[in-house]
């Protein structure tokens, strides 16, 4: 499928074949977004004939007992791993925790995100695009797995049912295990529409059930990308020309192959690496290169340049995104207007897991082992690199140390698989934390205008609202542009209130060449709602209203965000008098498919200092398949999102960033960590993303925490408050 | 250099530059790859772990320093009272995310917990503001390491046996 077919925004084109691979031990059992249908018995070994089976399925279940779920999203953090055992077990009728599970491979045709047309990890697309699909999987296993029992005992099929991983026929009490009847059930035809648990039956989905992750996540087994050891395995330390888009001009190595452990350079276009026995010595190594760098055009460029050049983007007029009633008449009339320019810093993702990439390239074939939120474009992107058909390069993906975005990018992937060609045998290259900083593709500046006609209660009758910032999604996915407007970048540039007038409007304004932009945890949301948030409260506070009572009127169009404010307000005791220097800041939206509200509440000292001391949030995320998931990712949104409205800040100069590590990248850290309420709304509605939505939230309540309690608008990000300004 | 090092528990030789630090001798020479890089300059604490039941950042402390200490990483950390205790709470309270800062996050509080059994939310905070999680699990660990100090106790009463590290 190609993706114009895909409707990014909705998931409806969800086409269900099923995909039975008979494995000779075994059922294998899957579905494809419109991809082909196989179901076949395998024998032992495949004739050559017969093409090879690829694990491309979801429920792989051996005849000896064991049952393996292949996984399609990647596991980041956010709980993936759990939904989707959840999902799949529930229709299989298995205990979640009775089943082993593994990422799936590259194949986009099977495991293609259906909101996104590849196999992507992101935009908070995961459960929303697996809540059907798998339950499908799993539902077709089912009902294969006693079909072929109910052959087996000459029974009808409806008069057996499945239970913890065995088939049962009620009526005479006997019960085989789907091992048992695994060969069996994979020569039956697929279902073509399984019949799926109705939610009234769920046992796993909607509970909170442990993450499935947490035993290998705390004893030291959980494998990430950074920790394969292929055997014969040496180690590189890359360093890129730190000036963006420049090249190497030339090395001198004299010194660094002295120290002791190291075996090689290895040159690219743009960039130089030390290869040793050990990750120290390639270091050393690395240190002791002299090296030149041809700078190119970016050598004198600092952050002044580039914000001057995104201010000029504050006069020029955009495109049109949204247009409703006459924005220009209702100013026109209006008895007041507001306006106001918001300024949004470069951040980069900095990941806990500093980026790594580990090639073998062979003389027919390659190898590569990897974290990646995108897998088959890392894998197209590898083939490429080393010049081999996609068929020849074999990929391993592992648990990623977060992604926040950035593992989206397979930058690192062919740049591993370059210098992978000029080594004997398998290379792991790490890109230290100064390098991952360094040759980010950062969330670049935003700016935003926001022009309001008032009436003479203050109640707005116009929005206009011109979001300044890059086109990432032309780079990145070009499906989720239109009309040459990136539709990320100006989600949620209005908000959930009934303003009759509104102009949305886009000016692109991109980095220039080499410094990467990218998609940032909680993309166009996270840089909009600060500023539509922020607005709303100044001019709640200009016309002399509470900014709760402010908001709710305005809100009767949009129900389930007025909701979840009224919710957090009611749980954060909004309106209690606080001591001085102290504040509250609201935050509501709707947003990846969520809905969300958030109150903030901060002090601020007499020197400046800002410490958030409590968020609570309420979230209508539809449908929700794991409470505890959905809270764990509010709570390590929110704190995301309060590094960045406090500390977040990357700076260019001399065409390089400044900033090199967590002593100068600073983040939140557990003595400045809030106290944090979540509130789940019950809902029967698709299920919304909870990735990015909490970061989203965090930076607008933050900040208008902060305006609150010294009573000057933050207009730029990070928050500053300067001595004295404690209110 | 040669260097043995005592290794949760078992004696290993290495050959490596006298500088190289415990982290890189630990994850690339031994293969114990728990102990994670994060930062390499003492400002994450992802690669945590025990010399002699204190907690040390393994990314600066070099091989030489390391002597005949008893160095212990998250793959011994079972085998301390305290160290179950830690992961049944994690593990209870799903604490982690990614999960790759846990390492270092446990063998924070391990160490924490051994000099101070039953700490105040400012004490664990104290301590553990070494560690930066990145998905943002600080509330869960404050938590985690509250309840791994009553699971601790706990056992250490039913055993009769005090908590050693
Ligand atoms: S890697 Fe040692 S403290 Fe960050
Ligand atoms: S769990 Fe991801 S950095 Fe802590």
């Amino acid at each position: 499928m190609s993706r114009d077919e895909i409707d990014i925004k909705s998931p409806s084109r969800r086409d269900f074949l099923g995909v039975s691979l008979a494995a000779a031990s075994g059922l294998l059992i899957g579905f494809s977004v419109g991809g082909r249908v196989w179901a076949q018995e395998v024998p032992a070994t495949p004739p050559a004939s017969v093409p090879k089976p690829k694990p491309n399925a979801f429920v792989r279940i051996d005849a000896s007992g064991p049952i393996t779920l292949v996984l399609p999203y990647v596991e980041m953090g956010q709980g993936v791993y759990t939904s989707q055992v959840q999902l799949l077990a529930e229709e299989l009728e298995v205990e979640p925790a009775s089943v082993s599970f593994e990422a799936a491979p590259p194949n986009n045709e099977l495991y293609a995100n259906p909101f996104i047309g590849e196999q992507v990890t992101g935009g908070s697309t995961a459960l929303r695009g697996s809540w059907i699909t798998l339950r499908q999987a799993g539902a077709a296993a089912r009902e294969m797995l006693i079909e072929a029992a109910a052959r087996r005992w000459n029974v009808p099929a409806s008069a057996c049912h499945a239970m913890d991983g065995r088939v049962i026929e009620a009526a005479s009490g006997r019960s085989i295990e789907y091992g048992q009847v695994a060969r069996d059930a994979a020569k039956l035809p697929i279902p073509t529409s399984p019949v799926l648990k109705t939610p009234d039956k769920f046992r796993f989905v909607g509970k909170s059930t442990k993450r499935v992750d947490s035993p290998a996540k705390t004893n030291g087994s959980a494998i990430f990308g950074i920790d394969v050891r292929p055997p014969g395995l040496r180690y590189a330390v890359v360093s890129a020309c730190p000036v963006f888009n420049g090249k190497l001009a030339s090395v001198d190595d004299s010194k660094a192959m002295k120290i002791r452990g190291v075996q090689q350079i290895v040159k690219t276009d743009d960039a130089v690496a030390v290869v040793a026995d050990n990750t120290w010595g390639a270091r050393k190594g690395l240190a002791a290169l002299k090296i030149r760098w041809d700078e190119g055009a970016n050598a004198t460029l600092t952050t002044a340049d580039l914000v001057h050049e995104a201010d000029t983007a504050l006069r020029r007029k955009g495109l049109i995104f949204t247009k409703e009633g006459d924005v220009a008449k209702a100013e026109a009339r209006a008895a007041k207007r507001y306006e106001a320019d918001f300024r949004q810093p470069i951040l980069a993702h900095a990941a806990m897991e500093p980026l790594s990439c580990t090639v073998h390239v062979k003389a027919d074939s390659c190898e590569v082992w990897l974290g990646s939120q995108n897998l088959a474009r890392a894998h197209k992107a590898a083939a490429k690199a080393v010049g081999l058909p996609p068929d020849k390069v074999t990929m391993h993906n592992y648990y990623l140390g977060g992604g926040f975005g950035r593992r989206l990018e397979i930058d690192y992937v062919p740049q591993a698989v370059l210098i992978a060609k000029q080594v004997e045998g398998p290379v792991k290259v790490t890109w230290t934390r100064e390098e991952d900083m360094q040759h980010d593709y950062y969330r670049y500046l935003n700016n935003s205008r926001v022009t309001v006609g008032l009436d003479s209660a203050g109640k707005p009758i116009s929005w206009r609202h011109r979001v300044i910032g890059p086109n990432v999604m032309e780079r990145f996915l070009p499906g989720n542009t239109k009309d040459g407007i990136d539709l990320d970048v100006v989600e949620c540039a209005q908000g959930p209130y009934d303003i009759p007038n509104t102009l949305i409007e886009y000016t692109r304004n991109e980095p220039p060449k080499g410094l990467g932009a990218g998609n940032w945890r909680g993309v166009g949301p996270t840089r909009n709602v600060f500023v539509v948030e922020s607005v709303i409260e100044e001019l709640a506070l200009q016309s002399g209203k509470d900014p709760l009572a402010y908001r709710l009127p305005m809100m009767n169009k949009h129900p389930r965000p007025k909701a979840a404010l009224e919710l957090a307000a009611n749980k954060a005791g909004w309106g209690h008098p606080l001591p001085k220097g102290s504040g509250r800041g609201i935050a509501v939206f709707s947003g990846f498919g969520s809905h969300l509200a958030l109150v903030a509440q901060v002090d601020v000292s007499s020197s400046g200092r800002v410490r958030v001391k409590k968020v609570v949030c309420a979230v209508d995320t539809g449908f929700v398949v794991n409470p505890d998931v959905v809270r764990a990712q509010m709570e390590g949104g929110i704190i995301f999102g309060i590094t960045a409205a406090l500390y977040g800040k990357i700076t260019v100069k001399g065409g390089r960033i400044v900033e090199s590590n967590f002593d100068t990248y600073p983040m939140l850290r557990m003595r400045e960590a809030p106290e944090i309420e979540v509130y789940i709304i019950d809902s029967k509605e698709d299920s919304g993303g909870v990735g990015e939505p909490g970061t989203t939230g965090a930076i607008a309540a933050v900040s208008n925490a902060v305006s609150a309690a010294t009573g000057k608008r933050i207009m730029t990000l990070p928050i500053e408050v300067a001595k004295g300004e404690e209110g | 250099m040669k260097y043995s090092i005592n290794l949760n528990g078992k004696v290993r030789e290495v050959d490596v530059d006298a500088d190289t630090p415990l982290l890189w001798v630990l994850r690339d020479v031994v293969g114990l790859t728990g102990t994670k890089y994060g930062c390499g300059i003492a400002f994450c604490g992802a690669c945590t772990v025990h010399l002699d039941g204190q907690a040390k950042r393994s990314c600066v402390t070099p091989i030489s320093a390391v002597g005949d200490a008893e160095v212990r990483t998250i793959e011994g950390l079972h085998e301390t009272p305290i160290g179950k205790a830690l992961q049944q709470a994690w593990r209870e309270l799903d604490v982690v995310q990614c999960g790759y800062c846990q390492s270092g996050q446990l063998m924070s509080a391990a160490g924490l917990l051994a000099e101070n059994p039953k700490p105040s939310d400012a004490d664990i905070d104290a301590v553990m503001s070494g560690n930066i999680c990145r998905c943002g699990t600080y509330v869960r660990i404050r938590a985690g390491i509250s309840r791994a100090s009553k699971l601790a106790s706990e056992s250490a009463n039913s055993s009769g046996s005090g908590a050693s590290i």
